[in-house]
């Protein structure tokens, strides 16, 4: 606080915005990802991005991951059942039989909202924002 | 299909042995709709079985491919069930499997759940696939190997001895966010083949998910079943038979009585306990036969009733 008090009034108000996006990007409910979605909008190849969604106890999570358009996504089933990543609307191509620790990555180049679930046990959903 | 070697062929009668005098499970007596339960081996099951006018037997779950705790082998407890089924004194006229046969839909998969299943003394086994059966293809692999091709969407029935079977589909075409799903047409299709029957034909309907929700936060249920039921109700004696969870469960609505069977792989939680449904590791080594098994039900003339006998593999 001492530091604050003494830096300049600009200063003050940059670090203010910062926290301010900070914060967002708890309320947003992407704790996990903001870091990584942070460092991918300061990185030169987009594309080369990676997050991952774990698929635990018939859930995914995050549950929902927002990230910048040109991020590859990748699911990896950590369950003794198999899992088929499905997405609703066929907007990207279905995984095959997920089984234990067997991965699947889409690289997601359009903005838009994925939603998707397992064509096996439906109730389990998720959804991926592109920004 | 592999045959025995003969030097094998000790250790399994000595199994088979073993497994009758081990071989504790429970009869159930359905009468009305009410379920009586008697231990097996006390004798009972004799007296109930001179009764009956024919048996079949339901196994479900083989789940082909798995290979993990608490089961490294699958195979060999599939074979065991059938090896219990067959060593009844009275012979089941035929076999449902209620499904997930194999873990990951694959031909090699399927290819050893032919095999093992030729070990039956059976005539006939009718199946319906699990959603791990359709991943893939939906089911087009399994309904060529194991369908009864009566109608595209692979869903069937036939008459046995006065009581109707109905073998529905409920693990295709599945909704983001929703559980099993039988759908309009098979749905039109069910009302059509019960139309013409009395009220006092015995039914037995059987599909993979269960058909009444069981426990739908892990997926236990069916989203139109209420629909089917409906269809069902008319009807003096019910009997449904699912497979999926890997355990037994029982529920009495009026004159329809639902089952879950246990799995012949691996059992799963009860509903809700822990953090979600999937093989249980933590079983004892030895004590995972206590889990698995096989239903035999028999069927008694004139009375309406269906003996449904439960068998650990023990």
């Amino acid at each position: 606080m001492k530091a604050i008090a003494h830096g300049s009034a600009r200063l003050r108000v940059a670090r203010w915005r910062l926290g301010v996006l900070l914060v967002m990007g708890v309320v947003c409910g992407v704790i996990a990802a903001s870091p990584a979605a942070m460092a991918a909008r300061t990185s030169a190849s987009k594309a080369m991005h990676t997050q991952q969604i774990e698929i635990r106890n018939f859930a995914f999570a995050p549950a929902t991951l927002t990230v910048p358009a040109g991020t590859r996504v990748v699911w990896t089933n950590q369950d003794e059942e198999p899992h088929v990543i499905t997405s609703a609307g066929s907007l990207f191509a279905s995984s095959k039989g997920l089984d234990t620790s067997d991965s699947y990555a889409v690289t997601f180049s359009k903005p838009g909202t994925y939603a998707y679930y397992c064509s096996i046990h439906p109730m389990m959903v998720g959804t991926i924002i592109v920004q | 299909m592999q045959d025995n070697p003969d030097n094998q062929a000790g250790d399994r009668r000595q199994f088979l042995k073993c497994m009758a005098w081990a071989g504790a499970g429970t009869l159930w007596l359905m009468k009305g709709g009410v379920l009586r339960a008697q231990p097996l081996g006390d004798g009972a099951t004799t007296a109930s079985t001179a009764d009956a006018s024919f048996s079949f037997a339901q196994i479900s779950d083989s789940h082909i491919g798995f290979h993990k705790e608490p089961n490294m082998d699958v195979v060999g407890t599939l074979r065991a069930s059938v090896a219990l089924v067959n060593a009844q004194a009275a012979r089941p006229d035929f076999l449902l499997h209620t499904g997930d046969l194999t873990h990951l839909s694959k031909p090699e998969e399927f290819d050893t759940l032919a095999g093992v299943m030729q070990e039956s003394h059976a005539r006939k086994v009718f199946y319906v696939p699990g959603e791990h059966d359709v991943i893939g293809d939906n089911g087009a692999e399994f309904f060529r190997r194991f369908g009864e091709r009566q109608h595209a969407g692979g869903w069937y029935s036939f008459d046995h001895r006065g009581v109707h079977f109905v073998g529905l589909i409920n693990v295709l075409n599945l909704k983001a966010g929703g559980l099993g799903s039988l759908g309009a047409e098979q749905l039109a299709w069910l009302k059509k083949d019960l139309a013409g029957l009395s009220a006092e034909t015995p039914l037995v309907v059987f599909a993979h998910m269960p058909l009444w929700p069981l426990y739908p936060p892990w997926g236990w249920g069916t989203d139109d079943s209420a629909e089917a039921m409906s269809l069902l109700r008319r009807f003096g004696s019910v009997s449904v038979l699912n497979g999926h969870i890997h355990q037994i469960q029982q529920q009495v609505e009026g004159n329809i009585t639902f089952y879950t069977a246990r799995s012949t792989a691996y059992p799963q939680p009860k509903p809700g306990v822990g953090p979600g449904p999937g093989p249980m590791k933590e079983v004892a080594p030895g004590a995972l036969h206590r889990y698995l098994g096989i239903r035999d039900v028999r069927h008694v003339q004139g009375r309406q009733v269906l003996a449904v006998t439960e068998e650990v593999l023990s």
